[in-house]
This record gives C-alpha cells, sequence and structure tokens, in this order.
C-alpha cells in the first residue's frame, strides 16, 4: 500500500552542522556534570559514616543528586526534554504516580514490620 | 486483502493526520517498553528498601562491604563502584554523541562513537565479573559467631600467613616440614570445619575428651566393675576439661592448624591490623546497633571463637544461602539486582553491535536517517540511568 499522507517523524530529528555544535557542547556540559557529582557523592560517602549526626541530611542529598543526575541523562541524553510536553507527560506522570504510592506502602510497612520485630522477636 | 496500490485519503483511515506526539511507531514502543522495564527495576529496589527497612540496624552499608580496588587491595571504599559508575556515564556520552551524528548523516562519526561505546560496555561487564567475584569469595577474615551466639562482620588488616610448621607428624607430613603454598585456602578451610586451635595441647585436650565421651556411651550394663570404670572415666573427662579452660585462656593470632592428613602444624602469621567488629546479629551479650568492637578486644574475640576448633563459626564471601556481610536476603538482592542490570548491559552491548554492523553496511544512511541508533542509543541510557540509582541505594546509602 503506498501512502503519502504518512509524515516520517524520523525526518524531524535531522539538523545542521551548525546546531550539532551547539548540541555537543551541551552534552560536554551535561557529562562534567555528572562526573563531578558522582565524584562529589563518593567523597561525601568516604567522609561522613552512616552513625554520623549529620547523616540524614547527607542521605538526602545523595537521594536529591540522584534525582539530578537521573533527570539530565533523562532530558538531554533520552532527548525527552526535545519531545512533545504530551509525550513526556505520558511517560513520566503515571510512572511517578505509581512509584511515589509504592515508596509510600512498601517502606511505612517495613517500618512497621522492622518494629514489631525489634519489639516482640522473629 | 488484495495488494491495493490506491492512495488512502486520511480522514477514510483515521481522522488524524498528524501523530499527537509526532514520533515515530518505533520510538513510541521503545519508550513504552522502558517504562516498564522501569517500573521492573523500581520494583526490585523498593523490595529492596523492604527489606532493608525491616532489618535495619543488620544491614550492611555499602562502604562496609565494598571497599577493594583491584591490584591494590582493601581500605578503598565505595572507590571502585564509583569507577564503574564513571565508566557507564562516559559510554552514555559516547552513546549521545553516536545519536548526534547520525542526526548529522554522519556516518563514519557513528560508527566511531558506537565502536566507543560498545567498548565501554565491555569495560562495566567486566568490572561487574570482577565485583562478583570478589562479593562471592569475601574477605580473609569472614563472618564470626562468638561465644554469646551474636554475630559480627570484621573489618581491618589480615596479617599475611607467611608458613605452616608442622609440630605433629601426620600422615605424610613430618615434625619440622614447612607447608608454603596454598596457605590462605587451607586456612579459611580449616576455620569453616572446625580445624583451628589455640595450641597442639588444647588439639590433643579436645582429642581425648572425644575419646572418653565415646568409651562413656559403650553400653557396659552388667559388666563387672563397670561402675567403677564409668565413675573413672567421668573423672578423667572432668579433670580434662578444667585443664582446657587453663589452655584456652590466651588466644592468639597464630594458633594451630590441623592439615589434610592429620598433621598439626603451627601457623606463623604476621599479626592483624586495625581490627573492628561490627554485630550483626544479636546474641545474649552483643547487640545490633551496639558501637563497633575495637582493638584487643576484637582481636580476643575473634580468634577465640575462630580457634575452638567447632564447625560453622565462621563464613567467608556469599552464596545464596549464607554471606559474610549480613542477613541472607543481601546477598539475593546483591545478586538479583546487579546481575539483572548486568545482563541489561551485557544485551544492550549485543544489540549495539548488531546495529553498529547496519550501521557499517549502510542500512540506515540508505533508509535516510540513523533512528535505530536512536532507539538503542534510548536503551543504553536507561541502562546508565538504572545504574544511578543502583549506585545509590546499593552502595551509597
Amino acid at each position: 500500500m503506498l501512502r503519502d499522507d504518512l509524515i516520517e517523524y524520523s525526518l524531524h530529528t535531522h539538523h545542521s552542522e551548525d546546531t550539532g555544535k551547539k548540541i555537543r557542547k551541551k552534552i560536554f556540559y551535561v557529562t562534567i556534570l555528572l562526573t563531578a557529582i558522582t565524584v562529589g557523592e563518593v567523597l561525601l560517602g568516604a567522609f561522613i559514616h552512616q552513625n554520623s549526626s549529620v547523616w540524614p541530611l547527607v542521605k538526602w542529598t545523595f537521594i536529591i543528586l540522584t534525582l539530578l543526575k537521573a533527570g539530565y541523562i533523562v532530558m538531554v541524553f533520552m532527548h525527552l526534554g526535545d519531545e512533545k510536553k504530551w509525550l513526556r507527560n505520558v511517560i513520566l506522570v503515571p510512572y511517578f504516580l505509581f512509584v511515589a504510592y509504592l515508596i509510600f506502602i512498601a517502606i511505612w510497612e517495613a517500618l512497621e514490620v522492622g518494629s514489631a520485630v525489634a519489639t516482640y522477636g522473629n | 486483502m488484495g495488494d491495493h496500490a490506491v492512495q488512502l485519503d486520511s480522514k477514510t483511515l483515521w481522522g488524524g493526520k498528524e501523530s499527537p506526539f509526532s514520533t515515530s511507531y518505533g520510538k513510541l514502543m521503545m519508550w513504552f517498553f522502558l517504562v516498564s522495564d522501569a517500573l521492573t527495576f523500581t520494583g526490585l529496589l523498593i523490595s529492596y528498601g523492604y527489606t532493608r527497612h525491616a532489618a535495619q540496624a543488620a544491614w550492611p552499608i555499602g562502604e562496609e562491604t565494598f571497599n577493594s580496588m583491584p591490584f591494590l587491595g582493601h581500605g578503598y571504599p565505595l572507590l571502585y563502584v564509583a569507577l564503574m559508575t564513571f565508566i557507564l556515564i562516559v559510554s552514555s556520552v559516547t552513546m549521545v554523541l553516536a545519536v548526534e551524528a547520525g542526526h548529522r548523516m554522519d556516518k563514519k562519526g557513528v560508527i566511531k562513537w558506537m565502536i566507543a561505546t560498545i567498548i565501554g560496555g565491555f569495560f562495566f561487564v567486566g568490572s561487574q565479573a570482577w565485583e562478583w567475584s570478589h562479593f562471592i569469595h569475601g574477605s580473609e577474615f569472614g563472618k564470626i559467631e562468638l561465644a554469646d551466639g551474636s554475630q559480627a562482620i570484621v573489618r581491618g588488616h589480615f596479617g599475611e600467613i607467611e608458613n605452616f610448621t608442622v609440630v605433629q607428624a601426620g600422615n605424610h607430613l613430618k615434625v619440622g616440614a614447612v607447608v608454603t603454598s596454598d596457605l590462605l585456602h587451607q586456612y579459611q578451610h580449616a576455620a569453616e570445619t572446625g580445624g583451628l586451635f589455640q595450641s597442639t595441647e588444647m588439639v590433643n585436650n579436645l582429642k581425648n575428651q572425644k575419646n572418653i565421651i565415646a568409651a562413656l556411651k559403650v553400653d557396659t550394663a552388667g559388666k563387672v566393675g563397670a561402675k567403677a570404670t564409668q565413675d573413672n572415666l567421668k573423672n578423667k573427662l572432668a579433670g580434662l576439661k578444667k585443664e582446657l579452660e587453663a589452655i584456652k585462656s590466651m588466644p592468639s593470632n597464630n594458633g594451630v592448624i590441623i592439615l589434610h592428613d592429620g598433621s598439626i602444624a603451627k601457623i606463623n602469621k604476621k599479626a592483624d591490623e586495625h581490627l573492628i567488629l561490627i554485630t550483626k546479629k544479636s546474641g545474649s551479650k552483643y547487640k545490633v546497633g551496639d558501637k563497633a568492637i575495637e582493638g584487643k578486644k576484637a582481636s580476643q574475640l575473634y580468634y577465640t571463637s575462630l580457634q575452638e576448633g567447632v564447625p560453622n563459626k565462621v563464613v567467608y564471601g556469599a552464596n545464596l544461602k549464607q554471606n559474610e556481610y549480613g542477613p541472607q536476603q543481601y546477598g539475593q538482592f546483591f545478586f538479583f539486582i546487579t546481575g539483572f542490570h548486568g545482563f541489561h548491559v551485557f544485551s544492550g552491548v549485543i544489540i549495539n553491535i548488531i546495529i553498529c554492523i547496519g550501521v557499517v553496511m549502510g542500512t540506515y544512511h540508505k533508509r535516510g536517517h540513523y533512528e535505530m541508533v536512536e532507539k538503542t542509543g534510548l536503551y543504553w541510557h536507561f541502562v546508565d540511568l538504572v545504574w544511578v540509582f543502583v549506585f545509590t541505594f546499593f552502595y551509597l546509602l
């Protein structure tokens, strides 16, 4: 079946040499950023131990930095930032809704189980 | 249906001409697959979080478990996984550069960057193999069960074993023979099976006790003088037990080992350094969450348990049943999560190789676009993305 009404979306992503230069610059910037974050995380982990009083702060710093790294990978490397808004929403919104619920329910229950074991034994 | 070369009017076909996402079918489906795969990994990491929160202080900490570097030994917490993370990030960068080259229809650029990505992928898989091997073989100290029934992991620098000098002949080895090969393996095997003792006197004392206990079990009912013999044996046993207490009071770094042929050898070992015991299972005296036991006391507790001649007091490395790092589930989660991720990396490398061959053959150039490179790129970045989370939740926290 010959169809001339189909749009070849795959061609939309082509760009010129100049745009390419800009994109490569952005990729370079994100690489440096991701590496710096990882090095920072390892240094933080090496110097601050889990029995330290500031550990909770460090823990949440780790989680936020991880989400930041993930954001850069998804938005820049996977080009989700360049896609249409509704494609972005279709991928991210159901995922985050489900995961937020699962984290809440699982960790809450785990803490209850943990304290039950601590109180009544195995 | 026949092959009608008719031009279909979009209104009759489906009423809308433009895709609301203005993306090709293939790329959209890749995204949907990645969302489902992300949910799988999320499920795994959340179940890890569940188990960890329920186990609380008994759970091992990444920097306690992963502190080795190839060729350098111990004492480098998390450096190796950080290196692995860096390798994967760099391979993600080379992949995105391949995709960018594809958008400019630069065939040579795509090939160059895809090959770089494949090499990075192989490096990562290799690093993971090393990590697994290290995790399975474990440390020199292992996890020890102390006298009060508690279990503790041991950290510190293990003094090197120099040799075993035979002090009591066995089937093959004579007194004075020196064993210099396969030392650590023999030492750990003896520790697991109850073949380490504080001294030769202790070995002989325990052997005599065993013989008397066996003799006491022999049915002597109705025999003349049986009662007197029994009492005599019981006295002897009590005497031996008292003697053992006197012998046992001084555990040391060295001690003796029973070798394969039954000979007893003195262990010549350098002193351990910076020994600490961290309780991972509560006993009657030491509890999970207590401050780590350090210094001389740590060494004394460790070697008292190790050199008791009792099997299964120590666990080295990890398998699916037990591990030296903490609760049983810890090892299982390690194998499943990093294994599942490693399998993704491996299949990613294979897919990259297949697509790279397609690029070299000019398949995509003829097609007019390099969307296949973009799609495999999406998968490859996803693998990197998952590792970012595994790195944080398995190793850092």
